[in-house]
């Protein structure tokens, strides 16, 4: 560590340590009271953004988990006879565990994103509300804090409260932070953007979502366990506040939600607002003026100020020297021929949708090395068939298996670990995330080398390809402990993404290889709305590889293409097969299919209807027929 | 367990307050059913009617049917302007969440300038009157508001269902570029859409001002439950959302019965989260 890098670490250390202490200085209550509604308003909104702003499910049931701690440091310190301190983890787990609970049934259910999850939260404030106002909890009298000792940390009781209001606030802030520059926030950002994808890409979204969802409430109870003493008197009028929702989303959407320190700044700028108007005696005034300010910050600023800002320095600022790319090793022409070994067994695979059977009974096997070439007529089963085998799809019946191992029921980011990559037939990017962005997750949570499901042959076929360029600190690419499949625990340990041992530098390295691969060198920073469709399809194809997949599961990559990015797509394929990898591709450009292929599996209605060398299955009158009419079969 | 004569009449009066909840919840399905905007701020114009219909009724004298006669044309403008700023800035659903939400704050705070947060009650000649069938009184005002939404829930499914308008306004909700290629007229028809939200929220006031009590904080007492029923009542569908209203209506007036007054919120809310999670077909 140099001096320089540490000044700055230290001066905020300083800084929050200064921060934590001017209580000592005495001065009135009316700053230490400002500004712990300033602190209580920042830890607030930037625990909702934990999951809101970083994961897109907008909850307006912040006041739930809020309350919840209210209630629970309330109850247990007048009822129970409690020491207010002991009462605040308690504060934070119930609601942590509550947010658990209502995630775990949700989360499950695909059609209950966006607003029907932001109304379903709020009918779960109602809900809690209501049964703590008619419960022995509050039992409709409202609860007296004056009796609850204040332990003395600093010389006056709002002191004490500003401190408690400070240290919540930077732990918020840590974790924040922590969260944005872990796997956990680069998963969440992927969800945000598309959710499927990013469980296809490895992204665990079930545990992610849960793990913020619970973050997030369990702060807000701690904050509510705070806010307890400071309020003094607590009703459930007063506590299960629409105003509590309202502010929360406002700060956040105001200053960025999706910035680590955009919500802090939005509520720093809103609760001045407000205080200025409520000690003027405009209450009333200072909420038409603060929606006012929300309607103008959606319209004109919808992404919020922190990406506005950093948008406007972007384009006022030189793009920055970036270190030359990693060599791209030349690419040796198939070096691996299709050898004897089964990798994807697929049997009696079926599929219903309601009474359409879209697969009825496939069985198929694919060969280590092989490339397969998928064709059939529209609605012949095709890309259900991908969609099947990586886990998009659960299965009706049958199985499927990858190297032996059964995938047919397991989450789609499991079989992603297990090396199972595909690319969409229209791209499906990560709209707000850069090409090298887009990349670096694949690369994040793709194949697991380590997994305890490791296959005979060990590595990934791709992955002595990978290795030929250098890899700082000896190459650790096996991280065996358990412990590093916990997200949690990545983020205690580093700061920067990683995946199992590697370093984000390394994961950043391969990442911009296979973007000079896949011919996209120069677009790094690009976002997806600025490349034209080729080159979404071959940031598909990008993503894809950099999972450094076994199987790769193309869909249609050549649709829409020129005759020359036809071309030069199909030699991709080339280098990407004499990598090791075996492909099944979805194709309906008849030239690709026989040029690639080293066998080919005609579906119809569902079932295989042949297969084999690709002349012999393109002469076959039977095919012939399903294509283009009994007339043309002769 | 209270007496058949008083479940009776609970679910005669839950029936009938679920008309109210119906009547709130038809504008707010069309428009989030069909143009995908979900307007939080129809409460608020719902009070504003309300408190109009007050104004013009204690101030001046106005019969209420004049008064909303007046009322849900001014509704109907209000309805397209709104429309007019989410066309121009292409606001999404969520954008339009908080935008409506900052429009019902706003029109909060310019009531209690107005009208003060005090409570106020239109008494008319209306207000007490009740029908004697058996055993069981049915208020005359709550009757026709069930009769009104009843007509105006039928009215508009026949009008979704059987018209030209009606079923390029559910084409363009399902796919507007498609809509557009076979020629509807989208934007128009959103236009059209939104007034006719609003102008419900104008006839939904009158009653409010008639069988309820006012106060700008009673704006955000229905918010939850009206939720709730235009979920269950399946977006975009208004005889749903009347059925679902006087399902809800009825649940939470038995609960009151059986229970206590006070659990009355968690009924629709259960039902609510029962639904969301049962996902039914019809949903």
């Amino acid at each position: 560590m140099n001096a320089a890098r540490d000044l700055p670490r230290l001066g905020a250390v300083l800084a929050i340590g200064a921060m934590a202490l001017l209580p000592m200085a005495r001065l009135p209550a009316f700053y230490d009271s400002f500004l712990y509604l300033v602190f209580f308003w920042i830890s607030l909104s930037t625990s909702w953004a934990l999951l809101s702003g970083f994961a897109g499910y907008f909850s307006l049931g912040h006041a739930a988990f809020f309350g919840l701690g209210v209630y629970v440091t309330a109850d247990l310190t007048t009822k129970f006879g409690w020491p207010f301190l002991a009462t605040l983890p308690v504060a934070a787990a119930l609601p942590a565990l509550l947010a658990l609970g209502i995630g775990a049934i949700v989360f499950r259910l695909r059609r209950l994103r966006g607003e029907l999850f932001a109304l379903l939260t709020l009918s779960v404030t109602f809900v809690i509300a209501t049964i703590i106002l008619n419960t022995p909890i509050d039992g409709g009298g409202g609860i007296f804090m004056s009796a609850v000792p204040l332990p003395d940390l600093m010389p006056t009781p709002t002191g004490t409260i500003y401190l408690l209001g400070f240290v919540l606030c930077v732990i918020t802030l840590l974790i924040a932070w922590k969260v944005v520059h872990s796997r956990l926030g680069m998963g969440l950002f992927a969800i945000h953007d598309d959710e499927d994808v990013a469980e296809a890409k490895g992204v665990p979204t079930l545990r992610y979502k849960l793990t913020a969802f619970a973050l997030s409430a369990g702060i807000a109870g701690a904050v509510g366990g705070v806010h307890a003493m400071y309020v003094g008197f607590i009703t459930t009028s007063g506590i299960f506040e629409l105003t509590v929702p309202l502010y929360v989303v406002l700060m956040s959407v105001l200053g960025g939600a999706r910035s680590w320190f955009g919500p802090a700044i939005g509520a720093t700028v809103i609760t001045t607002l407000l205080y200025a108007f409520i000690s003027g005696g405009e209450a009333m005034v200072g909420r038409a003026i603060v929606a006012v300010i929300l309607i103008s910050a959606i319209l004109w600023l919808p992404e919020g100020f922190v990406p506005a800002v950093k948008q406007w320095l972007a384009r006022h600022r030189r793009a920055p020297a970036r270190a030359p790319l990693a060599e791209v090793a030349p690419v040796v022409p198939a070096a691996r021929p299709v050898s004897d070994t089964v990798l994807l067994q697929v049997r009696g695979a079926t599929k219903r949708f309601g009474g359409l059977q879209a697969l009825g009974g496939v069985d198929l096997d694919v060969r280590q090395g092989e490339i397969l070439g998928l064709v059939g007529p529209n609605g012949s089963g095709k890309t259900t068939l991908i969609n099947v085998v990586s886990g998009f799809y659960p299965l009706t019946s049958g199985s499927v298996s990858v190297a032996g191992v059964e995938i047919g029921h397991l989450p789609a980011h499991e079989i992603a670990r297990r090396g199972v990559a595909r690319t969409y037939q229209i791209p499906r990017p990560f709209v707000n995330m850069t090409v090298l962005e887009n990349v670096v997750l694949a690369a994040t949570f793709g194949m697991e080398d380590s997994s305890p499901f490791r296959w005979g042959g060990g590595a990934s076929p791709l992955s002595h390809f990978v290795r030929k360029w250098p890899i700082r600190d000896g190459g650790v690419m096996d991280d065996s402990s358990d412990a590093a499949h916990d997200p949690s625990v990545g983020v205690k340990r580093r700061h920067l993404p990683r995946r199992r041992g590697r370093k984000a530098s390394e994961i950043r390295d391969e990442a911009l290889h296979w973007i000079g691969f896949t011919g996209l060198a120069g677009k790094e920073d690009v976002l997806p709305a600025g490349l034209n469709l080729h080159e979404r399809k071959f940031l598909e194809l990008a993503r894809a590889l950099a999972a450094r997949p076994k199987l790769l599961l193309l869909d249609e990559v050549l649709s829409g293409l020129n005759p020359a990015e036809v071309d030069n797509a199909i030699r991709l394929v080339r280098a990407i097969r004499a990598q090791g990898a075996t492909i099944v591709f979805v194709e309906h450009l008849m030239r690709a299919v026989v040029e690639l292929s080293d066998r080919v599996a005609v579906l119809n209605e569902g079932r295989l209807f042949a297969l084999g060398a690709p002349r012999d299955v393109m002469r076959d009158p039977r095919v012939v027929s399903i294509y283009l009419g009994k007339a043309y079969a002769a | 367990m209270p007496s058949a004569t008083l479940l009776g009449q609970a679910l005669i009066s839950g029936v009938l307050a679920g008309g109210l909840y119906g009547l709130l919840a038809m504008g707010l399905s069309l428009s989030w059913g069909l143009l995908r905007l979900v307007n939080l701020s129809h409460f608020a114009l719902a009070f504003l009617a309300a408190y109009l219909v007050y104004e013009l009724g204690t101030s001046y004298h106005v019969a209420p049917w004049w008064s909303a006669a007046m009322i849900v044309p001014a509704m109907f403008g209000i309805g397209v302007a709104q429309h007019w700023l989410f066309d121009k800035f292409r606001v999404n659903e969520l954008a339009s969440l908080l935008i409506t939400f900052s429009f019902a704050v706003i029109l909060e705070v310019g009531i209690q300038l107005y009208w003060t947060a005090d409570f106020r009650r239109y008494e008319t000649e209306y207000s007490t009157k009740s029908i004697k069938a058996g055993a069981f009184f049915i208020p005359v005002l709550d009757l026709t508001l069930c009769i009104v939404a009843g007509l105006l829930a039928w009215g508009t499914w026949l009008w979704l269902r059987r018209t030209y308008v009606g079923k390029a306004l559910r084409a363009a909700a399902e796919d507007p570029g498609i809509a557009a290629a076979y020629g509807v007229d989208h934007k128009r028809l959103a236009y059209l859409l939104s007034g006719i939200g609003a102008g419900y929220a104008g006839i939904a006031g009158t009653f409010i001002a008639l069988i309820a009590t006012l106060a700008p904080a009673e704006i955000w007492a229905y918010l939850g439950v009206v939720f709730a029923v235009v979920i269950i009542g399946r977006l975009g569908n208004p005889l749903g959302a009347l059925l679902a209203g006087l399902l809800i209506g009825a649940s939470e007036s038995l609960a009151m019965a059986v229970l206590a007054p006070a659990w009355a919120p968690v009924v629709s809310f259960s039902v609510l989260i029962v639904i969301l999670l049962w996902d039914p077909e019809w949903l």
